[in-house]
């Protein structure tokens, strides 16, 4: 070893003493690093929740990560991107019925039913599902998905709501930032994002399998929307509405996700 | 090198657990030989003792957090190998699948000889190649069946989105069992192969009567 290489008449150091020192630096980092990534963990799990607003539930860290998140892949979304489709023969016949917020109600008329679409403050069209029916009829076959985990290949029509927005001269209101929907009775409702309400595979439905929809499946006329999961496609629709900011989602004042695209 | 693994393991511990929160909603998994189910994955017990149940949303936000660490991560590490030459340590060579069988058959003490030792030996570089391609997999897979719309393409290429989840799942136990093994393995090599993954050199003593370092990864992090 350097014997004649003494720096500032420190006495040199022996190889043993060189591998502690060396040891030493490195364990001393290796536990500070991991105590602050330790530290960082536990106040990332026991941060406080978010305040109660147009989404609820989450850790406020948490909805930040999901809305910047959010930001990211919607710059990958496209109407060039269809969603696959699937022969008629192979849809469920036994289609999955997952819940019945906001349709649970007794007392509820399908035959006075009117869709109501607030196209401003003064302004509401009521439309009857006649009316609906009367527009082109769009078939679609595709995996539904559900945020749980599981999908099924169904088989639904009803009309394209793009085709919707143009019949009933809804340009201006589709030029806004967001579509809100909700049940009659508002016990469930949902909020999206303008380009996914205006994919070309989001439908009106109100057919399911070629039968009429079913109260359980959403009667008279419910939402599918196949580039989100099946939280976001509201069963009865009630109203409709248009808004620069976020309208009110059940599942986001869950903890959920607010965007939800596949 | 010894900063992306040891971030990976808190990390991927992490997004091991939050899947577990998200798989628990939809847990139709098992194997089944002969009509008769061996495994079901998971059983209540084990669900009970980790508090997995209803934690669907927070198991989902946390997932959706700590992919990018993993990706980052994951991304880092290979560039780093790519371009300090630490490759050629790590990948498998022609001679790389022979000599694994020979590690194999020493590790269980069915040969004597010991096979050819570099940095790594021929059943690690296959073993830290594989984990890798497996990281790659998860990340694609992971894609696939978060935006299997958007990313159609990856779903498709995953073999659709029932495939790509059984193939995400089935990674994650992969995950599971390469770090029992690497457990111990490393309990097996013993305190100084331990340390030196920690600090970055091993010490080696020679047939002097003195102690020398070698340096076996000076500058490598």
């Amino acid at each position: 070893m350097q014997q004649a290489n003494h720096k500032k008449n420190k006495p040199e150091l022996t190889v043993q003493q060189k591998i502690n020192r060396r040891n030493f630096i490195s364990f001393t980092t290796f536990f500070v690093v991991g105590g602050a990534l330790f530290g960082g963990w536990k106040w990332l799990y026991h941060a406080p929740e978010e305040t109660p607003g147009i989404t609820a539930g989450a850790s406020k860290p948490l909805r930040r990560a999901l809305n910047k998140t959010e930001l990211f892949f919607r710059r990958i979304f496209s109407n060039n991107h269809p969603v696959k489709t699937y022969p008629k023969r192979m849809a469920a016949k036994q289609v999955r019925v997952n819940g019945d917020i906001g349709i649970d109600d007794k007392g509820f008329n399908p035959q006075t039913w009117q869709l109501a679409v607030i196209k401003s403050q003064k302004e509401t069209l009521q439309l009857s599902l006649d009316e609906i029916r009367a527009l082109p009829k769009s078939d679609l076959v595709f995996d539904f998905k559900c945020v749980e985990g599981w999908d099924q290949i169904q088989h639904w029509a009803g009309v394209k709501f793009s085709d919707f927005i143009a019949h009933y001269g809804l340009q201006d209101q589709a030029r806004m930032q967001y579509v809100g929907m909700a049940t009659p009775n508002e016990e469930y409702y949902v909020g999206l994002d303008m380009a996914s309400a205006l994919h070309p595979q989001t439908l009106l439905a109100y057919e399911m399998n070629e039968q009429p929809l079913r109260p359980e499946h959403g009667a008279p006329l419910r939402l599918i929307i196949p580039v989100k999961y099946g939280i976001k496609n509201l069963k009865r629709i009630g109203t409709i509405s248009f808004s620069n900011e976020r309208p009110p989602d059940y599942w986001a004042e869950q903890g959920y996700d607010y965007y939800s695209g596949l | 090198m010894r900063w992306t693994h040891w971030i990976n393991f808190p990390v991927l511990a992490l997004m091991i657990w939050s899947g577990l929160l998200i798989y628990w909603a939809n847990d139709v998994y098992t194997i089944t030989l002969g009509g008769r189910t061996l495994i079901r994955f998971f059983p209540e017990w084990f669900y009970q003792l980790l508090h997995v149940p209803h934690r669907l949303a927070e198991g989902m936000a946390f997932h959706f957090l700590f992919m990018w660490f993993f990706m980052l991560n994951g991304f880092l590490y290979v560039l780093y190998t790519i371009f300090s030459g630490a490759w050629r340590e790590l990948l498998p060579n022609r001679h790389s699948f022979k000599e694994a069988w020979l590690v194999l058959l020493h590790d269980l003490h069915i040969r004597k000889t010991i096979p050819p030792q570099n940095k790594y030996n021929a059943a690690q570089r296959i073993a830290y190649t594989a984990i890798i391609i497996m990281g790659i997999g998860s990340v694609a897979t992971g894609l696939a069946i978060y935006k299997p719309v958007q990313l159609y393409w990856l779903c498709w290429l995953c073999g659709g989105y029932h495939f790509a989840r059984i193939l995400h799942f089935a990674l994650t136990i992969g995950y599971v069992l390469f770090f029992v093994i690497h457990v111990v393995q490393v309990m097996l090599a013993g305190w100084n192969n331990f340390r030196s993954v920690v600090s970055g050199f091993e010490v080696e003593e020679r047939s002097f009567d003195h102690l020398k370092t070698e340096d076996r990864a000076t500058g490598k992090p």
